[in-house]
């Protein structure tokens, strides 16, 4: 074995997140680390590479005990790692994160011209061209995803762990990753892969290790499952219904909704090109395209995150002010973002306090949501959306990446917005919260509220939407309603915008 | 209850340091009562720290924010200068009062404003006030020591109410003020929201720039106060030295009580036993006896042994000890009966 991990434990106040786990890895294969939100994957992650540091357990790499006390030690033995959520330096220019702690250097001063090309050698094959001598921040989540991983891929001679590596990555961009990966397999590193997308596991993986509550409940190999055991394995009971088997009929008489909003010539120079948009009482609108396409803008220009340079926001009381989140909170919009590190969680804050913050934001601070209300409202999304925590009142950035996800949510239905805008919302899910958060939505637009929601998960998209847009190049090219809304037509009109339209105008006509 | 326990640490820590004052200065707690006032060292400390307390109480605000405020010391010189000036140029005692808070209030709207609109570093943006500041309040007082024999204002800085120092009731009442309207209003979590992430509450609704300018504001506003303590106190307004220094000692006071300088959770009961501990160790080491040369040594070390003591990573270590500790007194109960025989 290659890596050997023995009785792993580690408990945090309240929680015991990982209770005498057991894990080998061997050389030349990939291995997947599977369980529920909360089940302790990215902690066995973090303990492994002395992120945290282990309450107990032997780990040993080529038959020796090792025990790295932080990343960078790690990195020496031949560990790379890449976090659930990505470490970088924004404010510093691609190369320079791509390098960090191995720059080139000539007379003892860093060689900025060598490390540019080092940087662009460690982004070859990655299908990316982006200019390494910017600003990290400039770039989006997916760009830095996989520039997180280039940098990990150098830096492991042995191991490379990746914790939820293609959350933000499309399809595309994931058979690249999935290239890369294959290549180092070959080469005879062990590779680590944690994922909630199961297709990928099975798309991916030689083995799986199942986490449940913090205890190793299998491990097997690939071949060996299908699809149903596995998600026995993680949730320790069958999935009653996936709602992505049987979602949304898209029948040719798609209801006619009375209409809630209408976006006439909405757009602002450089970031989406104007759109009309109508929006239905109880719609839920998709929005699909590649990643940088402007689906992201979309969503930032309806919620006035940016401010709009043409266009007007118009409901039954005629057009309304849409100049700032404030200004779209107070017309009853909502919007989850699609970064949830940076723009989500107020992760200091308690899960009560982050649940509440937008509806107490919304009421003013005169009117303060006392402390019992807030507790009642907090526990009703622990309960609803299965949020493990120990209890309201712990720090949000303490939970699993994909418990932060669902808080973000809950926020944002705990007030009721006639509009809510969703960017990537199962993002970092398991299957289980999945199913669970589909079926959400379509409650939730049952009883009137309408939605925007952005994926790059053509499945989920087409199970929960009435009405899907396509996005390409920042504008709006197509729009697919009933019996148009397949994975097929999508993917036609995201390849070649002139198709969709086609066909949506025919239907129309 | 969850407040007593947030300030537990600092209440332990002002609790040691009076028990180590005492060890030098036996009389250190007694009180007596002279002329229907209260008299001894505690009292003392009490009117004394009014200017710290102050200062800190609105700086714990802008640090919870992720800021800090260096421009306060100045902003009471201003304010001082601004009320010795109206005081003797026949403005009524309420006139001169509502002056010199409008110019702290001033101060901190255009402290807020570089901080939260143009985007300003607050470090930075605070100390553009701080060093030219004085020069403003030299302008006003026309760099002398400007006097004034107003009783009603110098009641405000010597005077005493049912025999206890009316700074000390100004402190401990704007002080209780705010932390009233921070929790009983949704401004504490708003204010908490703002300062662990801003875009995040921005994006959920929070008017993250106003609630900027209003923190800075609130903190001239107190510097404000401060600087009319501080004049009423000496009758005179002197710009090169009221409130010198006093910023430094305000941080120190909200960091001993406990704030993350890196903003989010803030504690104002917390941070004023910081300015209590900071002045229990001035006047302790003035009482003790010690030659003054040694003052500020010893306050260094003081405060470097609290902050050592209160560390999160030194927090973290005493409860692994201890919890070891504890599964060894379960864990072999036989071996640890033996040892005990
Ligand atoms: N720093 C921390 N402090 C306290 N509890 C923590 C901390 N980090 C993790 N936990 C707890 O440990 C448990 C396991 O979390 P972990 O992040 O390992 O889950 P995960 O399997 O990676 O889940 P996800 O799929 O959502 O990323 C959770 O209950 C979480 O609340
Ligand atoms: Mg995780």
């Amino acid at each position: 074995m290659l890596l050997t991990i023995r009785s792993l434990t580690k408990t945090f106040p309240g929680t015991t997140a990982l209770d005498a786990v057991d894990f080998d890895l061997a050389a030349g294969e990939i291995h997947a680390l599977l369980g529920e939100n909360g089940a302790g994957k990215s902690t066995l992650i973090k303990c492994l590479t002395g992120a945290y540091s282990r309450d107990g357990g032997e780990i040993s790499l080529e038959g020796r005990p090792i025990s790295p006390r932080s990343t960078s030690k790690a990195q020496e033995l031949g560990i790379g790692t890449v976090y659930q959520e990505v470490n970088l330096l924004a404010n510093l220019t691609v190369a320079q994160n791509l390098t960090f702690g191995r720059e080139p250097t000539r007379f003892g001063m860093v060689d900025a011209r060598a490390q540019k090309r080092q940087a662009e050698a460690m982004l070859e094959g990655y299908g990316l061209d982006i200019d390494v001598s910017r600003n990290l921040a400039a770039y989006s989540v997916a760009v830095r995803q996989i520039i997180a991983i280039a940098r990990a891929v150098a830096l492991s001679g042995k191991v490379l762990i990746l914790d939820e590596p293609t959350a933000s990555l499309d399809a595309r961009e994931v058979e690249t990753l999935f290239d890369v990966v294959r290549g180092l397999r070959d080469r005879g590193l062990g590779i680590v892969f944690v994922s909630h997308f199961l297709d990928q596991v099975f798309a991916l993986t030689d083995r799986v290790t199942v986490l449940r509550n913090g205890r190793r409940v299998a491990s097997e190999r690939t071949a060996d499952l299908n699809r149903v055991r596995l998600i026995e394995h993680m949730l320790g009971h069958a999935l009653e219904d996936e709602v992505i088997a049987h979602g949304k009929t898209h029948d040719a008489a798609a209801a006619q909704r009375p209409e809630l909003l209408r976006f006439e010539n909405f757009g602002r120079r450089g970031h989406v090109e104007p759109f009309d948009l109508a929006v239905g009482r109880g719609e839920v609108l998709g929005l699909a395209g590649l990643l940088g396409s402007g689906r992201t803008e979309s969503a930032e220009l309806l919620f006035g995150v940016v401010e709009a340079h043409s266009g007007a926001a118009r409901d039954e009381n005629g057009t309304f002010d849409l100049s700032s989140p404030r200004a779209a909170v107070a017309a009853g919009f909502g919007y989850a973002p699609e970064e949830r590190k940076e723009d989500g969680i107020v992760a200091d804050l308690s899960v009560r306090e982050n649940i509440a913050l937008a509806l107490q934001a919304h009421r003013g601070w005169l009117r303060r949501l006392s402390g019992a209300e807030q507790a009642r409202l907090a526990n009703n999304y622990i309960a609803r959306l299965d949020i493990r925590t120990f209890g309201p009142e712990q720090p949000v950035g303490e939970l699993s990446g994909g418990n932060q996800q669902k808080v973000v949510l809950a926020r944002w239905l705990a007030m009721n917005p006639r509009f809510l805008i969703l960017d990537e919302p199962t993002r970092g899910i398991d299957v289980g919260a999945h199913a669970e958060i589909l079926r959400l939505i379509q409650k939730v637009t049952a009883e009137g509220m309408s939605i925007l929601i952005i994926s790059s998960e053509l499945d989920e998209l087409i199970a929960v939407s009435d009405r899907v847009i396509v996005v390409r190049d920042r504008r709006h090219v197509a729009e697919l309603t009933g019996r148009e809304i397949t994975s097929d037509t999508i993917v036609r009109a995201i390849a070649a915008p002139q198709a969709g339209r086609q066909n949506s105008g025919e239907e129309a006509a | 209850m969850t407040v007593l326990r947030r300030i537990a640490p600092q209440l332990v820590t002002l609790a040691a340091l009076v028990a180590l004052v005492t060890l030098f200065f036996p009389d250190f707690l007694r009180i007596e009562v002279v002329d229907g006032r209260f008299v001894g060292p505690v009292m003392d400390i009490a009117k004394r720290g009014a200017q710290v307390g102050l200062l800190t109480v609105g700086m714990t605000l802008v640090v919870a924010t992720r800021g800090i405020d260096l421009s306060v010391g100045t902003v009471m010189a201003i304010s001082g200068a601004v009320a010795a000036w109206a005081i003797t140029h026949d403005v009524s005692l309420a006139g001169t009062l509502a002056l010199a808070l409008t110019a702290g209030a001033a101060a901190g709207l255009w402290n807020g404003c570089l901080v939260a609109l143009v985007g300003i570093q607050p470090i930075v943006a605070t100390l553009i006030l701080m060093t030219s500041g004085r020069g403003i309040a030299q302008l006003i007082t026309e760099g002398r020591i400007l006097t004034f024999s107003n009783e009603g204002l110098a009641f405000l800085g010597s005077g005493d109410l049912l025999g206890i120092p009316v700074p000390a009731l100004i402190w401990f009442a704007a002080a209780l003020a705010i932390a009233l309207l921070m929790r009983r209003t949704a401004l504490g979590l708003l204010v908490e929201a703002v300062g662990v992430n801003r875009s995040a509450s921005a994006l959920a609704g929070v008017n993250a720039a106003v609630l900027l300018v209003a923190v800075y504001v609130a903190s001239g506003l107190c510097a404000g106060l401060a600087g009319i303590v501080s004049a009423a106190d000496i009758r005179g307004a002197d710009a090169n030295n009221a409130g010198l220094w006093l910023e430094l000692d305000a941080i120190l006071a909200v960091v001993i009580g406990g704030n993350s300088l890196l903003g989010g959770r803030f504690s104002i009961a917390a941070s004023l036993i910081g300015a209590l501990i900071i002045q229990t160790i001035d006047t302790g080491i003035l009482l003790a006896g010690f030659p003054s040369e040694y003052n500020l040594v010893i306050k260094a070390a003081l405060v470097l042994v609290i902050l050592v003591l209160q560390s999160p990573n030194l927090a973290h270590q005493w409860r692994t000890v201890g919890r070891a500790a504890r599964r060894r007194r379960e864990g072999v109960p036989l071996s640890a009966k033996a040892q005990g025989q």
